[in-house]
């Protein structure tokens, strides 16, 4: 940054003030740029893998290995016509996919790509991230309610339940890498992971952070907000175009921003072996370290969107409300507990830091065993109640099929 | 510096609006533009519109809402908790416990009234 900065100043005699704001503005276009450029990949990505899943080849026409087709999709919805009906509030449904970019592309602003490469390193790095992609609520919301449409608004009604209820258990759980490093800004929170990956003794945190956070995103198997088969395409029915091209930009840089926060929350984000601020290759290996990192998290991610069925909305709600939101409660109470039950070490280091952490460990599994054991009494409980109302040999693989036979 | 920080938060929000701005607006001068009635009518699954979109919807809504609420509030004022929890003793433990404890013993109220149910 600055030796850019010198030569601005230097050979071209800008002043010091106007050199710090066109590396700000540069800065800014680099950053966005890249973010935006990403879905471009990850949507070849994420239909290459679902076709592999599905045991299919997918998509492989246009350029090689068919690369050149979300290029060629963006360049036919540049051709479609932007329809907007003619009882929608126009305004609002103008300004909606708007916001649903805007809103994710922000959130690039503090995401720290390596030591040295972050755009702004706030001190309320995180507070920053999870307000503004609230605003993506928000944009869908407008999205309903301006279409003027009943799938549309049913879209945007469920989007509220949904969205605000998975935002409960996703705070709750970022709460704890907070309380770890004692910071919100970012940076501060991957260089409290030097040592030991915060994964590694808070898995309950990561794992709840990353449901609620796929979730949040509404993709499978929480898309009931624009569930195909039930409310058409929920709140983005009436869109058409461009306009439309810009909520599906939203979702999947939505994505892939949840599975970089949780990289950077929980797997330590640029850290690993010879990442040094003082070398030159160091940051650059960040933000290697930081990308695998991401598409292992974000594989693990379509693995989820191609394997399970969507959630009916009663079971959803009482997900979180019943199993997420407590679980992550008692979380976060044992996680400080135990926290402050060792000593802070002296000086860091992975053997002065293990005692604290084994300590944390022990009370995630804990919990874990506590939860299961828990979810197992229900479980039996629920069974036995329709265990009465259900012929039990309609389902017993091992039961003589004699009328089956018989048919054949 | 802090205020440089903030000057990139800043210009980032200055440009974000134009990204995705500038594709509908080349999108609005590309594409043919034929509006007829029929095509600006609100989809209905094929059919012609029948009744009101502000349908009567669940009151389930609301509750959810108001559950989430408290618990919104309660998260801004942990977050600086958990900031200086280091620094702090073991009653800060305690007087964070009890006030999380005291906010989920709402959300067990709700359980126990029927709020959390879908029916």
């Amino acid at each position: 940054m600055t030796f850019i900065e010198e030569i601005l100043r230097e050979q071209l005699g800008l002043s010091a003030d106007l050199a710090a704001l066109l590396i700000v503005f540069g800065g800014v276009l680099v950053v966005a740029t890249g973010g935006l450029l990403t879905p471009i990949i990850t949507i070849w990505l994420e239909r290459k893998v679902a076709a592999r899943f599905q045991d299919r080849i997918g998509p492989n026409r246009v350029g090689p290995l068919g690369l050149l087709q979300t290029i060629a999709d963006v360049l036919k919805l540049l051709s479609k016509e932007q329809i907007t009906p003619r009882d929608a509030d126009k305004v609002v449904f103008f300004l909606a996919p708007i916001l649903m970019v805007v809103s994710v592309v922000t959130m690039f602003a503090v995401i720290p790509f390596s030591p040295l490469a972050i755009g702004a390193d706030l001190s309320i790095g995180i507070l920053y991230a999870i307000a503004v992609s609230s605003l993506g609520t928000i944009a869908i919301l407008m999205g309903g309610w301006g279409s003027n449409n009943k799938y549309a608004l049913l879209g945007a009604f469920r989007v509220i339940a949904q969205l605000l209820s998975y935002e409960v258990p996703m705070i709750l759980a970022l709460l704890v890498p907070v309380l770890l490093a004692g910071t919100m800004s970012m940076q501060g929170i991957t260089e409290a992971q030097a040592n030991i990956w915060f994964v590694f003794f808070v898995p309950v945190a990561a794992v709840v952070f990353f449901i609620s956070s796929t979730a949040e995103v509404g993709r499978q198997p929480f898309d009931l907000l624009e569930a195909e088969s039930e409310i058409v395409a929920g709140y983005n029915i009436e869109y058409s175009g461009m306009q439309f091209a810009m909520f599906y930009l939203g979702e999947w840089l939505h994505a892939v921003v949840i599975c970089l926060l949780t990289a950077i929350l929980f797997l330590g984000g640029w850290q690993g072996p010879l990442v040094n601020a003082d070398n030159v290759i160091g940051p650059i290996l960040g933000m290697v370290y930081l990308i695998a990192k991401t598409t292992l998290l974000y594989f693990v991610h379509m693995w989820i969107r191609f394997t399970v069925p969507r959630l009916r909305i009663d079971h959803l709600m009482a997900f979180n409300w019943k199993f997420l939101v407590p679980l992550s409660v008692f979380n976060m109470l044992i996680v400080a507990f135990i926290w402050k039950l060792f000593p802070a070490p002296e000086e860091p280091g992975f053997v002065a830091e293990l005692p604290r952490a084994l300590g944390v460990l022990v009370g995630n599994i804990a919990l874990v065993a506590v939860t299961l054991s828990l979810l197992q009494g229900y479980a039996t409980r629920e069974r036995q109640k329709v265990e009465g109302l259900v012929d039990e040999t309609l389902y017993d693989p091992r039961a003589p099929r004699v009328a089956a036979s018989a048919t054949d | 510096m802090e205020l440089n920080e903030w000057v990139f938060v800043g210009a980032f929000l200055a440009i974000a609006w134009t990204f995705p701005l500038a594709p509908i607006l080349a999108n609005y001068f590309l594409a043919p533009s034929r509006p007829s009635r029929i095509k600006r009518d609100t989809y209905e699954c094929g059919v012609e519109t029948v009744g009101d979109t502000w349908v009567q919807f669940k009151v389930q809504y609301y509750l959810y809402a108001l559950i989430f609420l408290v618990f919104d509030v309660e998260m801004v004022l942990l977050f600086p908790w958990a900031v200086a929890y280091n620094e702090l003793g073991m009653f800060a433990f305690l007087a964070g416990g009890v006030f999380i404890l005291l906010l989920l013993e709402g959300l067990v109220y709700a359980w126990r009234k029927g709020a959390l149910e879908w029916s």
